[in-house]
C-alpha cells in the first residue's frame, strides 16, 4: 500500500542508503503497525498532505524511527513509526540518533569497530548500540570484560595499525582509569611520533550529571579533556548534533572524545531530512547558533543548550533578546564564533554543568578577554556546577547543577538589570 | 661441541600443548611448557636435585639455568646439528654487536652533552632484542618500553635516525618530536617506545587485534604477530594482567615477552613480587608460559621461533620470561648502588655478545677476522651516524605545532585543496566525504 501524496514519497536525495530507498519503496508498511497504517491511509485520501501532517504531529506526539537491524525479511511490529512521507518535521531521539550514525559508519567501512562493556548482548548499557551485534556479528561489536585500562589500549593499539575502533565507556566517570591510554598513548602519539601514527580513534560514552546517580558518577569531563593538546572534544545537544558530530568523530583520522549525556538520550528534536542522509556530517570545530539575539551571548553545551534555550524564552518576555551558541566542539573551541557574537552583542554568559575551577567558561571567558576585551560593556558571567562533588539528595543535586533560574539570573546581571546573585552552595 | 654455556647441539623443541580445560596446578607445572627452555619441566625431572631453586636467593635463576645446562648434555638428540646457519650467525651476531656499540656510543654522547633527558640502555639485553625481532617480518610489530632504542635498530630502523632522534634533530625517526622513550617508525612497524610502564602492552594487544580482525573481519591474508616487550617490575601492573587475559580470550597473534633483569630501578625484583617467577603467570591465564635463559641468543631464538609461529598459526598467545641483566644502572642518571658486584660480574661472564663468538668459533662458522671486520663495520656506522646527527639541523620553529593532528580542521582535505568543514555544502546529503 503506497501512501499517495502530492510530493514525492522520499523527501531525500541520491545518495540515500539503500536500505532506506527500498523501505521507501516497499513502502511504510512494513513498519507501521497494521490499523494505524490503516488510520493514515484513510486520513491521506481524504485530505492533502500537508494538512494530514500537521495533524498527525499533534496527535501522534513524539515518534521515533527505527533505523536499523531490519532486513526487508524481518517485519517488525512496529513500535516506531516511520514517517517520511513528509520532508519537513521528523522527530528522532538521541538515542536513535546515535545508533543509526554507529550503524550507518560500521556499514560504510568495515574497519571501524564497537568495543566496550554491555554493548553486544545487553544491546549498550543505555541501548545506543541497539540491533549492532545482531547485524554486525560478535567480532565488529565487542563486549569487554570490566577492564577499561586493558580494552581502551587495545582499542588504541588497534588504531595504530590500521583499524578504526569507537570505544565506549559506560560514563566518562570509568575513563578515568584509561586516561593514560587516551592522554598518554592516544592524543600525544601523532605529535611523538611527528606525524608517523595516527589514532583514528572514538571514545564516547555518557557524560556530566545523570539522576541521583552520586558523586563518582556524576562529573563532567569536557574541561579536563579539552585542555589536552592532541585530543578532539565534541559534545552534541540535539539528534542532528548527535548524528552528525558522531559520523565526523568515527571518520576523523585523530582521537575524538564524544561527550553525550543520559539524560539527552531520550529527547526527541525535530530533524530535516538532510540529517537523515548517510554521508551527512557536522565539521569538528565549529560551533552552532541556536538562537539569534541582539543583548547577550549564552555559550553552552550538552544539555545545558536546552536550559539557555529555555531561559532565553524566559528573557524575551522581559525584553532581553539572548543569543544562544551551542558549542558543539569543545576542542577545539569555536572561538572565531563566540568572539563575532560578543562584538555583536557585547555581553557574555558561559553556563556548563562542570566544575567552576578551570572550567570551559573559564577558558571561554579568557578568549573572549584576548580577542574582543574592548567590545565587553559587562563582566563576563560563568554559570558552572557547584564547587563540590555531586550529592545525592534530590534537592541538593538541583542546587548542584545549573538550572534555568541560574541563567536567567546570569543574563540579567550580564544586562545589569538585577542586583540577586545566584544562591552558592 | 661442547661450548659451556649452550650445551648439547640440539634442542628440539616439544609439542606445545596449552591449557585449554581447567587443570590442577601440579598438571599446569607438567604440561604448560614442556619446551626445554622452562623451569616447569626442569621440576618435574629433576626432583631428586637437592638444590631445588630458591626464590628467596639472588642466584635462584643463575642455578636453574646451570641445572638446565646439566640437563641438556643428557639430551638423546644427536648432537652434530647446528642451531644456526653461518648466514643466520652472522647477522645475529652484527645485530647484537650493533646494539652494544651504539648504546656504548649513547653514553658517551650523553656524557658530552649531546644527549639529554631520560636515557634508558640496553647493554647486557641484546640476546633478547635480537633473538626475538631478527625473526619476525617487517609487517609485523614491535612494541617496548622506555628502553626502546636496540628494539628500533633490530627491527630495521637506520641507526642514523636514531641517533638523530636521540640529538633531537629534525632528521630523527620522529624528527625529534619524541626522544629517547618515543621511538615510533611505521615503516618498519615500531609501535612506540612507551614511558609509562605496561602502557604498551595493551597497545600491543590491540595491534595483535587488528592482525586477526584483518584476517577474519576484512578477510585479507595477514598472519602478522605482535611482540610486546617489558621488563619485570611492569609484571605486578595490572594492565599486564588485563591484556593477559583479552589476549587468551580472544587468542590475539601476540607474544608477551618479559626481560626480566631482575631490577626495576633499585627496586629488586624478589623484593616487589609475591611470585617472583613470571612465566607462571601465563597458564593462570590460559597461555603457555616458558622461561629462557635471555643471556644466550640461541636459546632465545628456539623459544622465540615456537611462540611467534604459534601465534601466525592463530593458535593464540605465548608469555616467554627471558632472564637477562643489565649491564648498566637504569638509566644514565642511575648511580646503580644498589646492585650487588658479584651479581653484576656473574652476569658480565655470561655477555651474551662473548657467548655467541665462542659459539661461532667452536662451530666453525666463522673466522676471527671475519667477526673483526663486521665489528669494524659497525664502529664505523655509529660513527656516521653521530657525525650525521651532528650535522642535522635542529627542528625548526615551525615545528613546534605540527603533528598536533593527523587532520587539524575534521576529516580531509576535499578535492579542491581546502578542508572539507570549510565547503559550505558540507552538511549536505550530496556532500561526498
Amino acid at each position: 500500500m503506497a501512501l499517495q501524496t502530492n510530493k514525492p514519497l522520499n523527501g531525500r536525495r541520491r545518495g540515500q542508503s539503500k536500505r532506506d530507498q527500498a523501505t521507501l519503496q516497499n513502502g511504510v508498511v512494513w513498519t507501521i503497525t497494521a490499523p494505524f497504517a490503516l488510520y493514515l491511509a484513510d486520513q491521506t485520501l481524504r485530505r492533502s498532505s500537508a494538512q494530514v501532517r500537521s495533524e498527525e504531529a499533534k496527535m501522534l506526539g513524539i515518534v521515533s524511527r527505527k533505523v536499523l537491524g531490519q532486513s526487508l525479511g524481518r517485519i517488525r511490529p512496529a513500535v516506531w513509526a516511520l514517517r517520511n512521507y513528509s520532508s519537513a518535521e521528523k522527530q528522532m531521539t538521541v538515542r536513535d540518533a546515535l545508533n543509526s550514525a554507529l550503524d550507518e559508519e560500521m556499514s560504510a567501512d568495515p574497519k571501524v569497530f564497537l568495543m566496550g562493556e554491555e554493548v553486544g548482548e545487553y544491546q549498550g548499557a543505555y541501548k545506543i548500540s541497539k540491533g549492532l551485534l545482531e547485524k554486525y556479528g560478535p567480532e565488529r561489536v565487542l563486549d569487554t570484560p570490566i577492564t577499561e585500562a586493558g580494552f581502551t589500549g587495545i582499542g588504541v593499539g588497534a588504531a595504530y595499525y590500521g583499524l578504526k575502533p569507537v570505544v565506549e565507556f559506560m560514563t566518562f566517570n570509568f575513563s578515568m582509569q584509561a586516561i593514560d591510554h587516551i592522554i598518554n598513548s592516544a592524543a600525544k602519539s601523532n605529535y611523538m611520533s611527528a606525524g608517523q601514527i595516527s589514532v583514528p580513534i572514538v571514545f564516547r560514552g555518557p557524560n556530566g550529571a545523570a539522576a541521583g546517580v552520586g558523586a563518582q558518577h556524576s562529573q563532567c569531563y569536557a574541561a579536563w579533556y579539552g585542555s589536552c593538546p592532541g585530543l578532539k572534544v565534541l559534545s552534541p545537544y540535539s539528534s542532528e548534533d548527535a548524528r552528525g558530530l558522531l559520523k565526523a568523530a568515527i571518520r576523523d583520522p585523530d582521537p575524538v572524545i564524544f561527550l553525550e549525556n543520559e539524560l539527552l538520550y531520550g529527547e526527541s528534536f525535530p530533524i530535516s531530512a538532510e540529517v537523515l542522509d548517510s554521508s551527512f556530517c557536522l565539521p569538528i570545530g565549529k560551533a552552532k547558533i541556536e538562537r539569534e539575539g541582539r543583548d547577550v551571548t549564552i555559550t553552552a553545551f550538552s544539555k545545558m543548550v536546552g536550559f539557555a534555550l529555555k531561559a532565553a524564552d524566559i528573557l524575551a518576555k522581559d525584553g532581553i533578546s539572548a543569543e544562544i551558541i551551542n558549542l558543539r566542539s569543545i576542542r577545539p573551541l569555536d572561538t572565531p564564533t563566540i568572539n563575532a557574537s560578543v562584538r555583536k552583542t557585547n555581553r557574555l554568559v558561559t553556563v556548563e554543568e562542570g566544575f567552576p575551577q578551570h572550567g570551559v567558561g573559564a577558558e571561554i571567558c579568557m578568549a573572549v578577554v584576548e580577542e574582543s576585551f574592548g567590545y565587553l560593556d559587562a563582566p563576563v558571567e560563568r554559570i558552572a556546577g557547584a564547587d563540590v562533588p555531586m550529592p545525592y539528595a534530590a534537592n541538593l543535586e538541583r542546587m548542584a547543577v545549573p538550572q534555568i533560574e541560574d541563567i536567567v539570573r546570569a543574563a540579567k546581571r550580564a544586562c545589569y538589570r538585577s542586583t540577586a546573585m545566584a544562591a552558592t552552595a | 661441541m661442547a661450548s659451556s654455556f649452550l650445551s648439547s647441539g640440539i634442542i628440539q623443541p616439544l609439542p606445545l600443548r596449552s591449557p585449554d580445560k581447567p587443570q590442577t596446578l601440579f598438571d599446569h607445572l607438567k604440561t604448560t611448557s614442556t619446551f626445554l627452555g622452562s623451569t616447569s619441566k626442569l621440576r618435574s625431572v629433576s626432583l631428586s636435585k637437592p638444590n631445588l631453586p630458591n626464590p628467596h636467593r639472588r642466584s635462584t635463576v643463575v642455578a636453574v639455568s646451570d641445572v638446565l645446562k646439566e640437563k641438556k648434555t643428557k639430551s638423546a638428540a644427536s648432537s652434530s646439528q647446528l642451531l644456526i646457519t653461518r648466514e643466520e650467525g652472522l647477522e645475529l651476531y652484527e645485530d647484537m654487536v650493533l646494539g652494544r656499540a651504539f648504546e656504548d656510543m649513547c653514553a658517551q654522547m650523553y656524557y658530552r652533552g649531546k644527549m639529554f633527558g631520560f636515557v634508558h640502555l640496553y647493554n647486557g639485553q641484546e640476546a633478547v632484542s635480537t633473538g626475538f625481532i631478527k625473526l619476525l617480518k617487517k609487517e609485523d610489530c614491535v612494541v617496548s618500553t622506555y628502553r626502546d632504542h636496540v628494539h628500533a635498530l633490530s627491527k630495521g630502523v637506520p641507526a642514523r635516525a636514531v641517533m638523530s632522534e636521540l640529538f633531537g634533530k629534525a632528521t630523527g625517526c620522529c624528527r625529534g618530536q619524541g626522544g629517547s622513550m618515543h621511538m615510533f617508525s611505521k615503516e618498519h612497524n615500531v609501535l612506540g617506545g612507551f614511558a609509562f610502564i605496561g602502557e604498551g602492552i595493551p597497545v600491543a594487544t590491540g595491534a595483535a587485534f587488528t592482525s586477526k580482525y584483518k584476517r577474519e573481519v576484512l578477510k585479507e591474508d595477514c598472519d602478522e604477530v605482535t611482540l610486546a616487550f617489558f621488563g619485570d617490575g611492569t609484571c605486578n601492573n595490572g594492565q599486564f594482567f588485563e591484556c593477559l587475559n583479552m589476549a587468551s580470550l580472544w587468542k590475539l597473534p601476540i607474544v608477551f615477552v618479559v626481560e626480566n633483569n631482575l631490577w626495576a630501578i633499585g627496586m629488586s625484583h624478589l623484593r616487589a613480587t609475591s611470585d617472583p617467577e613470571i612465566w607462571k603467570k601465563g597458564p593462570a591465564f590460559g597461555m603457555p608460559g616458558f622461561h629462557v635463559d635471555g643471556m644466550d641468543v640461541l636459546k632465545v631464538r628456539e623459544v622465540a621461533k615456537e611462540a611467534i609461529q604459534r601465534a601466525r598459526r592463530g593458535e593464540g598467545p605465548t608469555l616467554v620470561e627471558c632472564e637477562t641483566y643489565r649491564f648498566r644502572g637504569h638509566s644514565l642518571a642511575d648511580p646503580d648502588e644498589l646492585r650487588d658486584p658479584a651479581e653484576k660480574a656473574h652476569y658480565a661472564a655470561r655477555d651474551p655478545l662473548t657467548a655467541l663468538k665462542k659459539y661461532i668459533f667452536d662451530n666453525k662458522l666463522a673466522s676471527e677476522a671475519e667477526l673483526k671486520a663486521i665489528e669494524k663495520k659497525i664502529d664505523e656506522v655509529v660513527e656516521e651516524s653521530v657525525e650525521f646527527a651532528d650535522a642535522s639541523p635542529p627542528p625548526p620553529r615551525s615545528q613546534l605545532l605540527e603533528n598536533v593532528f593527523a587532520d587539524p580542521k575534521g576529516f580531509g582535505i576535499g578535492p579542491d585543496g581546502s578542508y572539507r568543514c570549510e565547503d559550505p555544502k558540507f552538511t549536505e546529503g550530496t556532500a561526498h566525504v
